[in-house]
């Protein structure tokens, strides 16, 4: 399919792609439901996209956080309004680099696993065996999958924030003499729950975005070597394309 | 598929850690959460103000500059028409004078609000439940603003129109001033 894509030229291959995407949206969506009946194969990809993402997301997070920290201590000190860290770091962390960065580790760390594994099941004939023997690939290989990816997303997310969090603290509290009770009270009185649900809503849809991308670049990888390598490359870029042009659009409804 | 016990114990524990991060996202961080840690040591004074601008519960209280305590608690008394506010002083803190002056202070130009406490001359000093009858409320940078253009405009365009301005302005900002004189000196920061 995709060595079809190719020879149709840039632009319509580039429609032609956004539209099988999409068609494959919709059939994954369907095959959601009976995979949702599946649990024990669910949690494996939970496990895979998730628990084994953990140890990057929060290494991540402490250094975005503590990096925050000393920049907006930095910026904030010059307006004598250094106690304003906490909601500086709060609200940068909740609404935009907890989502976003996580949805970037996302797609180099789960994304490329889920596109090489599918494609080689691609090129080794898995997939088509498991049609020949009337199991639906859909159902039993990509629906979990994508499913592990969207559940995975807002929980990553919401870690990455808390570590984040913690490492602004860290910095504001600990290194610069920011006082703690001072710290926490001023973001507490700043942080609204519907900034909390930004970020929630946002790591949902970069979810929804970056594994349908990751599956369906394998899924419909050309069978070669030479095929997953390129579909795994391509995973990375589109996801990480889609999720920054997919915040400024979410960033500009919620504002 | 068979049991993996690894496996399963390692998306249990993800899953849990998410949702714990989830809840601290959701309860703790917004204001309508409960407060962070356990009660601190220390002993209660109270302080009734006119106005406490934006002051929090966990702002600072200071004496000289020097952290003392925090806010533990604000509410309105609709009796008095005053916000009652609860301090929480640190144990080490003991001698602070009971005549003390309490304002309320704003970090730099746009930062938080602080309790600042001047000490009075008495030699009896505060005490847990005790209250600090002296006290100065906030000062609102909006409303010295309206009342400099309200003088301003009174006194119609001219020369002495600003500098008359502020010297009502200045008057009007100290209303204690006639209760203590020592402590409106030290406490009001000279305004031109």
């Amino acid at each position: 399919m995709s060595a079809n894509a190719r020879s149709d030229g840039l632009l319509l291959g580039g429609v032609r792609r956004l539209g099988s995407a999409a068609l494959f949206f919709v059939q994954l969506l369907i095959a959601c439901v009976p995979a949702l009946a599946r649990p024990r194969l669910l949690s494996r990809q939970i496990y895979n996209a998730g628990a084994r993402s953990l140890i990057i997301v929060m290494l991540s997070g402490l250094f975005v956080g503590m990096v925050l920290g000393l920049q907006g201590y930095d910026l904030l000190q010059r307006f004598g309004s250094e106690q304003s860290l906490g909601i500086a770091a709060a609200l940068g962390l909740l609404r935009e680099l907890a989502p976003v960065i996580t949805a970037l580790l996302f797609a180099g760390r789960a994304g490329t696993a889920l596109t090489s594994e599918i494609g080689l099941m691609r090129a080794t004939d898995q997939l088509t065996a498991m049609e020949i023997m009337a199991v639906d690939p859909l159902r039993y290989v990509a629906a979990p999958r994508f499913l592990g990816g969207v559940i995975a997303m807002p929980l990553l997310t919401a870690i990455f924030s808390v570590i984040g969090l913690f490492g602004a603290q860290l910095v504001g509290v600990q290194l610069m003499g920011i006082d703690h009770g001072v710290f926490w009270s001023q973001t507490q009185g700043a942080v609204a729950l519907h900034d909390v649900n930004e970020g929630i809503v946002k790591s949902l849809v970069f979810g929804t975005a970056c594994s349908l991308i990751a599956v369906h670049e394998g899924y419909h990888a050309a069978p070669t070597a030479e095929g997953v390598g390129l579909a795994t490359t391509r995973t990375v870029v589109a996801s990480s394309v889609l999720t920054l042009l997919l915040d400024y659009v979410l960033t500009a409804e919620f504002l | 598929m068979r049991a993996n016990p690894t496996l399963e114990i390692g998306t249990g524990l993800f899953v849990l850690l998410g949702f714990a991060a989830l809840l601290f996202l959701t309860t703790q961080l917004p204001a309508s959460g409960v407060k962070l840690g356990a009660a601190k040591a220390g002993y209660h004074v109270t302080a009734d103000f006119d106005d406490i601008g934006d002051l929090k519960v966990g702002s600072e209280i200071t004496m000289s500059g020097v952290r003392i305590g925090e806010v533990s608690s604000i509410r309105y008394d609709s009796k008095a028409y005053k916000a009652v506010v609860r301090l929480r002083i640190d144990p080490q803190f003991t001698h602070i004078p009971d005549d003390s002056y309490a304002s309320i202070q704003t970090q730099g130009l746009l930062g938080g609000k602080y309790i600042g406490i001047s000490p009075g001359g008495s030699d009896q000093f505060l005490k847990d439940g005790g209250t600090i009858d002296q006290t100065q409320s906030a000062i609102v940078l909006e409303n010295i603003i309206n009342k400099f253009f309200a003088n301003y405009s009174s006194k119609g365009s001219g020369d002495g129109g600003g500098s008359g301005g502020s010297n009502t302005m200045s008057k009007d900002m100290s209303p204690q001033s006639n209760d203590n004189h020592n402590n409106e000196k030290s406490n009001n920061p000279p305004s031109h």
